[in-house]
């Protein structure tokens, strides 16, 4: 027998199944008024520095169906590329966001500060992006994606460089389609699947 | 809370996916099309993972981790049967997870989800909305009061149905730990005829998530008692992980 490790194992994911809202977004499965407060609502809590953009999109199943029970967070700097609860952040802004796909058409939006670029470690610049996760019925664990900007300088952003075939760097990027609007659809599977990260 | 920050800083250990369900999974249909076809791009954890939002500063109601009262605003008590589920939130440095998110759904003794898109027959409970949260304690510890869920079917196969479950959803400190998984029942003979169950194919990690039964937290002639713990990924932590780039 060799030596014993004292790390643990991560607790196994398990779909979030179809009923995921009541838990997340109680207004959205149709109990306002559950708790004093919901969480996630707006990452706006306030007059907020920057400008404040609208991302449309669906998500697709591999059958070209915009899924209408899928339900997406978001995290991300501020616009100066601050995280919230460090030093220097927007106090008006939270960085989090919960959204859902509308139960008709399966488009949701999410109304936030387009974020900004920030230093990596090592002093690599990242573009400015936010971070998404998905799930849904039928997702056994979370998938986590990014959307970046296609009016931003991408060119040498660390994750966006890592992806082999450049076409798919693509999925990957809001299109902008209005003042401070933005289009950017994810595909779960098949033609023009989104980059998923394992990060 | 030095060692709080500490603990909060530097890359996430890279998730192990064996643990996990298979993205795929023909005996959970909804998974054959909903799962991606390519591989994951791999990377070492950015800022954008290693922070995450914190919820101190929202509104939390007293009765936000009693299922039993918190529909009725503590009117009138739920139906079924009173239990208590604890446990408490580690990441996989074995260190407590303190002040961190902890959200729970569930369906009505009946099998009932209040969700719009529950058509299931068994009755909603006008007492019972089936959803809770609470905040981590400074040593990881969480404790929720509701009631035991119902099994029901679903559409999959020909006649399929849920085990007993509370489907659990937790942040931990960084939006790379975000986390959502099902607490079963020890005993439940449900588990082991279960798809979705089943999408976890090593039965030990599957043993994980069932919660046993917990004498010693079951308050006599109350409730009994259910310990559902919970690991979430940890950071890398050796003296190494600050030295000079490129040295």
């Amino acid at each position: 027998m060799v030596q014993k490790l004292d790390t643990l194992q991560e607790t196994p994911s398990q779909t979030a199944g179809p009923y995921v809202h009541i838990g997340l977004m109680p207004t959205y499965a149709g109990n306002a008024g559950y708790y004093d407060e919901e969480i996630g609502i707006s990452p706006l809590a306030g007059d907020v520095a920057g400008e404040v953009i609208e991302v449309v999109g669906s998500v697709y199943d591999g059958t070209a169906w915009a899924m209408r029970d899928a339900l997406i967070e978001s995290w991300q700097c501020d616009a100066k590329g601050v995280f919230p609860g460090h030093e220097g952040a927007d106090p008006n802004f939270t960085g989090h966001c919960r959204f859902a796909a509308n139960a008709e058409n399966g488009e949701f939006t999410l109304r936030t500060v387009k974020p900004g670029a920030y230093k990596g470690r090592g002093g690599v610049e990242n573009a400015p992006h936010i971070s998404l996760w998905i799930v849904a019925r039928g997702i056994n664990i979370g998938l986590n994606t990014r959307i970046y900007f296609e009016d931003e300088d991408n060119d040498s952003d660390p994750l966006l460089n890592r992806i082999e075939q450049h076409p798919r760097v693509q999925t990957l990027i809001a299109k902008k389609t209005g003042y401070g609007k933005y289009r950017f659809d994810i595909r779960l599977q098949g033609e023009g699947e989104t980059v998923f990260l394992d990060l | 809370m030095t060692d709080f920050i500490t603990q909060d800083q530097g890359p996430l250990i890279p998730r192990n996916r064996a643990l996990h369900p298979a993205p795929y999974d023909p005996g959970y249909k909804t998974s054959v099309s909903r799962s991606p076809s390519l591989p994951l791009l791999s990377m070492e954890s950015s800022l954008s993972e290693e922070t995450g939002p914190t919820f101190g500063h929202n509104k939390f109601g007293a009765l936000d981790n009693n299922l039993i009262l918190n529909w009725s605003k503590g009117a009138a008590p739920a139906v079924g049967e009173r239990i208590l589920v604890h446990g408490r939130v580690v990441d996989e440095n074995n260190r407590p997870v303190p002040n961190t998110l902890v959200e729970i759904w569930q369906a009505n003794a009946g099998g009932r989800y209040r969700h719009k898109k529950d058509t299931y027959f068994a009755p909603l409970d006008p007492n019972f909305g089936g959803c809770g949260r609470t905040i981590t304690d400074e040593n990881g510890y969480y404790e929720f009061l509701t009631i035991r869920p119902g099994a029901y079917p679903w559409p999959n196969r020909g006649n399929d149905w849920r085990p007993m479950h509370i489907h659990v959803a937790i942040y931990g400190h960084s939006f790379g730990q975000r986390l959502i998984s099902q607490m079963y029942f020890e005993g439940d003979p449900l588990i082991d005829h279960c798809p979705i169950a089943a999408t976890i194919k090593d039965r030990a990690q599957l043993d994980r998530l069932v919660a046993p039964l917990d004498f010693a937290k079951s308050r006599p002639l109350d409730f009994l008692a259910y310990k559902f713990d919970i690991v979430l990924r940890g950071r890398r932590q050796t003296m190494f992980e600050n030295k000079m780039e490129g040295m």
